[in-house]
């Protein structure tokens, strides 16, 4: 925290500023410590030949083969892929047109539609489970992917908008006139100057609502049939049963796949900047 | 924002936003309908089901009562209701107590330092909660970790029982939001400029001065963000508290959940959910104020 400060700024601040600075950090060491060293043990003992935690009896990648070999979780994953996929498009497409609407357009009600939007991104999920569950029933609509993709894109979609919303205040507005003034009809001009504009935005809307929609459990234990269950259900199936190594094993796999999704999206950000 | 932006502001004929025209209002039209019938008529729908009653078999009739609104508030469930706002609350605090300093000490961390130690922070952040739910389960389990090194050290102790207790369920819901109380005080703290603090010292303020009255107050839209992140989710949170408390320790998220899937009392369950969206919007409401009004005292 001394970093910004002049030395001759320095030298009036009590002494007991440098020992708060190595408690702060000493303390945050402390509770990266907790957030890591079970994330870390999992994966160790991911590679543990023992179906026991406990001891270290050897190692094998077997754990990894039968997760590679077992039919209802490979299922359970591309259910995943699938719904998070099109739940992705989905909500880039009405997240990226709704925020340009928003942003281009004055009309009666935009403030209240802005509002609306941010209700299902602070709503708790299981409200949200419930209350479509009963929707889908008193329409007669059967649970399945269908009703998943619906769940999903309505608290991703939203993610999007707020993403894209935020780069288009930053926009030159006189970029889309030059366009129009150039002889684009108004759609050209949205589709030749503008999004090409928002593609950093718009990137990393799609990414929040990939990971968003790929780890969602509560909305979906709501809206999903044995059919359609997603990894993140049938996780939460084999963890209620109790330790399992291939678990363990699929758990380091996730991990992997986010550590590689934070560098990405941090790249992402890098390039938009 | 851009010079053309500002020329835009001083000659609104210029660049206008304009009312749309009818091809405008065709494009906002999936929206709009999308939030009205998976957003508005789900949550209208739901206050409907609550005066609801129903068969024996669980069909829902549609015959006025308040007989679910008497029991939401039968001592049972309030009693549920308090216990799960307990836990939630204290998940909050925990979260606010550990995470804020490491958000400051992030905040006011040296440019290259910032930015690696926030990628650390992001990881777990987007870590699948219940994957990190699931590694404290390998640990807090009878055969779990944690008595293993225990009896490693002193062979044929019984070792602990911390799994399906409270303790493992506030273990679980800190380990699982933590990350999300971090990143908006993170946000708050990266915001605070330093010449005010220096300000305050200059000015003979000591450093629990400076905390309290300069730095406390900046910050605190970020606290009321987290909150609202932590707590809100935490209330109604039932995965966790089933992975970590078992059935023992039942929450008004797993009593819910049970009215939908198990019990087949739908209308219960509304009823249960919609008392659940009161409380969740009078938080909104409370922390939403809290954040505004420090924004305003600010500027």
């Amino acid at each position: 925290m001394s970093a910004t400060l002049t030395p001759a700024s320095r030298r009036r601040w009590p002494s007991g500023i440098q020992l708060l600075d190595s408690t702060l950090s000493g303390w945050t060491a402390l509770v990266m410590l907790f957030l890591y060293l079970p994330i870390l043990v999992l994966v160790a003992y991911s590679f543990n030949r023992s179906r026991l935690n406990i001891v270290w009896s050897g190692f094998t990648a077997d754990w990894y083969r039968r997760v590679w070999e077992n039919g209802p979780l490979l299922r359970a994953a591309q259910n995943s892929l699938v719904v998070a996929g099109v739940s992705t498009l989905l909500s880039v497409l009405l997240g990226t047109v709704g925020a340009w609407l928003l942003h281009r357009y004055r009309f009666r009600g935009a403030r209240g539609l802005q509002t609306l939007v941010a209700v299902p991104m602070v709503m708790p999920e299981i409200l949200m489970g419930i209350s479509l569950l009963i929707l889908f029933a008193t329409v007669g609509m059967g649970l399945g992917f269908s009703a998943v993709i619906i769940g999903h894109v309505t608290f991703s979609f939203p993610f999007v908008l707020v993403a894209v919303q935020a780069r288009l205040k930053g926009l030159d507005p006189a970029m889309e006139e030059a366009a129009q003034d150039l002889g684009a009809t108004p759609l050209q001009a949205f589709w030749l100057v503008i999004v090409p504009c928002l593609r950093p935005a718009i990137v990393a809307g799609a990414l929040m609502a990939f990971t968003l929609s790929w780890d969602e459990l509560i909305v979906t234990f709501f809206t999903t049939n044995a059919a359609s269950a997603t990894l993140p259900i049938r996780v939460f199936g084999m963890a209620k049963v109790g330790l399992n190594p291939m678990l363990n094993a699929l758990s380091a796999i996730f991990i992997l796949a986010t550590i590689a999704f934070v560098f990405f999206s941090d790249y992402v950000k890098k390039l938009g900047r | 924002m851009s010079p053309a932006a500002k020329a835009g502001a001083a000659l609104p004929g210029l660049i206008d936003r304009r009312t749309p025209r009818w091809r405008a209002w065709l494009l906002l039209l999936p929206m709009v309908t999308w939030l009205v019938l998976f957003v508005v008529a789900p949550t209208a729908i739901l206050l409907v089901y609550s005066f609801c009653e129903r068969d024996e078999v669980g069909r829902v009739l549609f015959t006025f009562t308040l007989d679910n609104y008497r029991r939401v508030f039968d001592p049972v469930y309030l009693w549920i209701f308090a216990r799960s706002i307990y836990y939630a609350g204290l998940t909050t605090v925990i979260c606010i107590v550990a995470g804020y300093p490491v958000a400051y000490c992030i905040g006011r961390a040296r440019e290259e330092w910032r930015q690696r130690l926030l990628l650390l922070v992001m990881v777990p952040f987007w870590t699948s909660f219940l994957i990190r739910t699931y590694a404290w389960i390998t640990i807090l389990k009878q055969e779990g970790l944690l008595n293993g090194f225990l009896r490693l050290f002193s062979p044929g102790t019984a070792g602990l029982d911390l799994l399906y207790t409270p303790t493992a369920v506030v273990i679980g819901l800190v380990y699982a939001y933590l990350p999300f109380m971090i990143l908006p005080i993170y946000g708050s703290v990266e915001k605070l400029d330093g010449a005010l603090i220096e300000a305050a010292y200059d000015l003979g303020a000591g450093p629990l001065r400076v905390f309290s009255s300069v730095i406390i107050p900046l910050t605190l839209p970020g606290v009321a963000a987290g909150t609202l992140l932590v707590f809100v989710p935490a209330v109604g949170m039932f995965a966790i508290t089933d992975l970590m408390g078992g059935a023992r320790v039942p929450l008004i998220g797993n009593v819910i959940q049970n009215q939908f899937m198990q019990a087949r009392d739908w209308p219960f369950g509304a009823a249960l959910g919609a008392v659940f969206m009161g409380l969740f919007a009078a938080t909104y409401w409370v922390m939403l104020r809290l954040g505004a009004q420090e924004e305003d005292s600010v500027a």
